[in-house]
């Protein structure tokens, strides 16, 4: 601190100039950083919201034609089933990572022999992409390569285990394969949570001769309510921009029956020369994005406030 | 803006320190060509080798530019940024109306005085020409034809069941039950969009004849389409799907050539590139495979061209490569290297065929007698025959028939007319 | 296998920890199948794996497929396997983690320690960058790229991932400076500590965990990127996943299914060691700050 001092006793004959430098710097600072997330997020969303009004094919064109895209988007079967999937596979993997997440978390939190093993275990996978495991996966599920066919080797004729080929159910094979991957994190940080409960609450509630039970459900967990809430925003932004999970393992089929809005909007923008209707697809995701995250955030920066 | 700068800046400072920050300012001797293709692995790989050296053999240098994925999907969306960003590569693999698309939009270079001190208009047959030109100019180089509409048949397992191998879809059912009986697979496929219509544009062709075919699938024509024939086509698709064996879903393609290969299943309906894995797998045609026009098609040729289109350069030296490039695909020597591997054959009329096998040879002569009979036509599920947005509405309605055990064939045809209208 | 910590009442006791083993396992099992088959798969020989079960054991074990996918597996026409795309990677993840960190440490300062009007809906609205689906941006961002003269080359990829990485490390250190007491710095600057005195002197000294947070995160999500990686490099300067995914998706040929999964473990290795290495502060980050939001 007395280096500080000195540093600033020093600058006196400036004083004037470096107080104003002084209260100025923070927002220099952070200038870049908005002017960024000015023009690269919020400058392509107006860039796009404007293409979804155009008639865009192969390259982007400029000329406003109208709620055309919109229609037809609402129009395309395929777009209800990318929706449809989104809710389910949204629903099932955030609730799915949220339990097991908490639960591994639990487990590991009772003085466990080699915790930093399975806890290395436990988070590998979200070190690796779908790039990298997809096609493990998709053997892994193929019922005649994978499991199916290994567990009836086993002497069990009549285990059948075919969502990937199966229409209609293949979208929970990703929810397998996405909360295989994203647990993990989930784990970790409920771990942390965990790590940070007040220990002297719990001895009194020992003392009090509550059941272990009895404490997580009413002492431990509510106490975690910071950790649902960043785990819930982490994994609803990884919910809604599963992309490579799709691709890697059914590429949206069989059929198109596995496809999410982002895997349309790639889709029909950049393959099938279609970027107006791309663009349609994507101003949906985002307010849907907006719709669910900013009551949540809102409550969340409000709560940091107190 | 500025602030942007600096930050970008000083990202290639630190990326200098690193990795020498390089730029596209190594301009040597010759030009420099920059290819975008999905060719990435194997005989084609070799191929596109061969290509870079005949480049190399004239003083330009080749920069490789590929990108695999999905049947060239990721290698468009790169190709998009990259037009879009100014700094197109010098050509591209794009292929079927999709040249026109680009050519539209006024990226891409004029090629003719290659083309006519090369004779292009006489080496190519007219169907192939047309689709490289832009209103009369050649914009694109073809690199080979490949033949769609063929089945793969391994005869031991017709044997095995005491089956003969189909040439109608009548025949076909005779066949398949008798497999299927056998406790064999009859038809190997894979479940993937382009997989599904490429059966179904077989079957289309076999059921409705060339001109029908025509008709539908490159003038669109909302009759054609909508039409009984395209019911009974759907008809034929629910047949042939009950031999397909459930596990079908997301199998690529040569998966599906294996069980061929392997005994496993009977036939496969698919290009002349499966050919590829038959080679490879040491099988010769006519003894451990035939290769036979897809039931109901015989004398008929759906056609598949790769092509190449070339982008505006701007400097002198980049222009004369790329009319190196273009002259060089064209060579004789190298359509026929690059054809022997991929199982495809030379797009120019009149080449030595002596060291293609017999399946490239019967390919050859029909794509020749179908021409004059007007039984050519363009592959639609291989992009050759509408735009993109037609082709993947149409994608999408075959491969919803086929997953949808309960829709109707009616519905499926009123699918694809409502497809052709987009 | 039971655990002698708590011996209160030894029967019920041992039954406890005995189920509670039972559960790890059985899920670790379940995280280490993928792992599992490719490690197996890049260890089999060809003929192994056409004629096994994918999920067997291997037969013999080689190693033949690890050296071909790191020097001599041919992707396009190049036969030098996935060595110089690593390098390539690493020429980019390194200064865009080390950048976006930096600014992500900046900016979580800032909206902690010298808050303004309107910080708090600024922070809001960076976050929402989060959530824009990478997509979307292709175009636009190339088009910006060539506006800047950084299009397809290694500075604009470290600019595009700085670019998108900036929401999350701000989020980081901005939740992790919340906790910091505001007596700490408000004492300094009494004492007349500047801006930056405050960062280097106070700040910075407390924040080593959440750095690590931060650059694992960082770390991770650049090094595995594909779609930026194939979108705005080019030819010689491609990263590693996507000469990764040149090498597995292949049109034709026959698949070599030991090379493929050898790759695609060289190409998971980093993050992976990175993960086992620095697991534990990774832990200790999150407990130190990042979760109590």
């Amino acid at each position: 601190m007395t280096t500080a001092a000195n540093a600033s006793s020093l600058d006196r004959p400036h004083k004037r100039f470096a107080d104003y430098l002084e209260t100025a710097l923070p927002k220099i600072v952070l200038g870049p950083t908005l002017l960024i997330a000015l023009i690269f997020i919020y400058g392509f969303i107006i860039w796009t919201g404007w293409l979804s009004f155009t008639e865009s094919r192969l390259l982007p064109r400029y000329e406003l034609t109208g709620f055309v895209q919109y229609i037809s988007l609402f129009e395309n079967e395929r777009w209800w089933v990318a929706l449809r999937n989104l809710g389910i596979f949204g629903g099932l993997f955030i609730v799915v990572c949220l339990v097991v997440g908490l639960l591994l978390a639990i487990l590991l939190d009772q003085r466990i022999r080699a915790e930093g093993f399975l806890r290395a275990i436990y988070l590998y996978p979200m070190a690796l992409s779908f790039i990298v495991t997809g096609t493990a996966w998709r053997w892994i599920l193929n019922p005649g390569l994978g499991l199916q066919n290994l567990v009836r080797q086993m002497g069990f004729e009549n285990f059948t285990f075919d969502w990937i080929v199966t229409p209609g159910m293949s979208i929970y094979t990703v929810v397998i394969a996405g909360a295989w991957q994203s647990t993990g994190f989930v784990m970790a940080l409920f771990l942390a949570g965990l790590r940070g409960v007040d220990d002297a609450i719990i001895k009194a509630a020992q003392v009090d001769g509550a059941s272990p039970t009895r404490i997580y459900t009413s002492i431990i967990i509510p106490s975690l309510r910071p950790v649902f809430f960043s785990a819930l925003i982490i994994l609803s932004h990884i919910a809604i921009k599963s992309f490579d999970l799709v691709m890697a393992l059914t590429g949206g089929g069989p059929g198109f029956s596995s496809d999410l809005p982002a895997t349309f909007m790639y889709t029909f923008a950049f393959n099938r020369n279609q970027i107006g209707l791309g663009a349609a697809s994507a101003i949906i995701m985002l307010m849907t994005v907006v719709a669910i995250i900013v009551p949540l955030m809102y409550s969340e920066t409000r709560r940091t406030h107190r | 803006m500025k602030l942007t700068w600096k930050l970008a800046a000083s990202a290639c400072v630190v990326a200098a320190a690193l990795s020498g920050c390089e730029r596209q300012e190594e301009a040597a001797a010759g030009g420099e060509v920059e290819v975008l293709h999905w060719w990435t692995s194997g005989g084609e790989a070799a191929s596109v080798a061969e290509l870079k050296k005949m480049l190399e053999e004239k003083g330009d240098t080749w920069k490789d530019f590929a990108v695999a994925g999905g049947g060239g999907e990721t290698a468009m969306t790169v190709l998009k940024s990259r037009v879009v960003s100014g700094n197109p590569p010098t050509a591209a693999q794009v292929k079927g109306p999709g040249i026109q698309e680009w050519a539209r939009e006024g990226v891409l270079a004029n090629i003719d005085s290659v083309a006519q001190a090369g004779n292009w208009d006489g080496l190519l047959p007219g169907v192939v020409s047309s689709v490289m030109k832009y209103e009369g100019n050649y914009v694109a180089v073809p690199v080979n034809v490949h033949r769609v509409n063929w089945m793969w048949a391994n005869p031991a397992v017709f044997e095995k069941a005491g089956a003969s191998i189909p040439t109608t879809w009548a025949e076909f059912q005779t066949a398949a039950d008798k497999i299927q009986k056998a406790g064999l697979i009859a038809v190997a496929h894979g479940g993937q969009p382009w997989q599904d219509s490429t059966l179904f544009e077989s079957i289309a062709l076999g059921v409705g004849g060339a001109s029908w075919y025509q008709k539908a699938f490159v003038e669109l024509d909302q009759v054609a389409l909508n039409s009984s024939t395209m019911i009974e086509a759907f008809d034929t698709l629910r047949m042939v799907q009950k031999y397909i064996d459930k596990d079908a879903a997301n199998r690529d393609w040569n998966l599906a050539t294996a069980m061929v290969i392997n005994g496993d299943a009977a036939m496969q309906f698919m290009g002349d590139w499966a050919k590829g894995e038959f080679t490879a797998a040491g099988k010769v045609p006519g003894t451990d495979y035939v290769c036979m026009p897809a039931p109901g098609t015989a004398g008929s040729f759906t056609f598949n061209i790769d092509s190449f289109i070339m982008f505006e350069q701007k400097d002198e030296s980049a222009i004369t490569a790329q009319a190196h490039l273009a002259e060089a695909i064209m060579d004789p020597k190298f359509q026929e290297i690059f054809n022997l591997n991929k199982g495809s054959i030379p797009v120019r009329l009149g080449m030595d065929l002596a060291k293609f096998d017999q399946c490239a040879k019967d390919s050859s002569a029909e794509f020749s007698s179908s021409s004059q009979e007007k039984k050519l036509v363009p592959s639609w599920a291989h992009e050759m025959a509408m735009p993109p947005a037609n082709k993947g509405a149409m994608f999408d309605v075959v491969t919803a028939f086929m997953n949808t055990p309960g829709m109707s064939s009616k519905d499926a045809a009123a699918g694809m007319a409502s497809a052709g209208k987009i | 296998m039971a655990d002698t910590y708590q011996t209160q009442t030894a029967g019920s006791q041992w039954l406890g920890r005995a189920v509670l083993y039972a559960l790890l396992v059985v899920f670790a099992v379940y995280y280490l199948m993928p792992l599992f088959v490719m490690v197996t798969t890049s260890v089999k020989t060809l003929d192994d794996i056409r004629a096994g079960n994918l999920i067997a054991l291997p037969q013999e074990i080689s190693f033949a497929a690890w050296f071909k996918a790191w020097g001599t597996a041919c992707i396009g026409v190049e036969c030098n396997g996935l060595k110089g795309n690593f390098l390539n990677s690493v020429s980019f993840v390194v200064p865009a983690v080390l950048i976006s960190t930096l600014v992500g440490a900046f900016n979580g300062y800032v909206l902690t320690m010298w808050r303004f009007r309107g910080s708090d809906v600024l922070f809001t609205m960076l976050l929402l960058g989060c959530f824009i689906p990478f997509q979307v941006i292709l175009l636009p961002m190339a088009q910006t790229l060539g506006y800047l003269g950084i299009a397809n080359s290694i500075p604009g990829l470290i600019f595009v991932h700085v670019v998108y990485g900036l929401a999350f490390t701000t989020l980081f250190f901005r939740n992790f400076y919340v906790t910091v007491p505001s007596d700490l710095t408000k004492a300094a600057r009494i004492d007349g500590a500047g801006f930056f005195t405050i960062f280097w002197r106070i700040i910075l000294p407390l924040s080593p965990a959440i750095i690590v947070v931060s650059v694992i995160w960082q770390f991770t999500q650049i090094w595995n990127d594909f779609l930026f990686g194939v979108v705005f490099s080019s030819g010689d300067r491609q990263p590693i996943t996507v000469a990764l995914n040149n090498l597995v998706n292949t049109s034709t040929g026959v698949k070599e299914y030991n090379v493929d999964m050898s790759a695609a473990i060289i190409a998971g290795l980093p993050t992976l060691f990175v993960y086992i290495v620095a697991g534990k502060y990774f832990l200790r980050g999150l407990t130190a700050g990042a979760v109590k939001g």
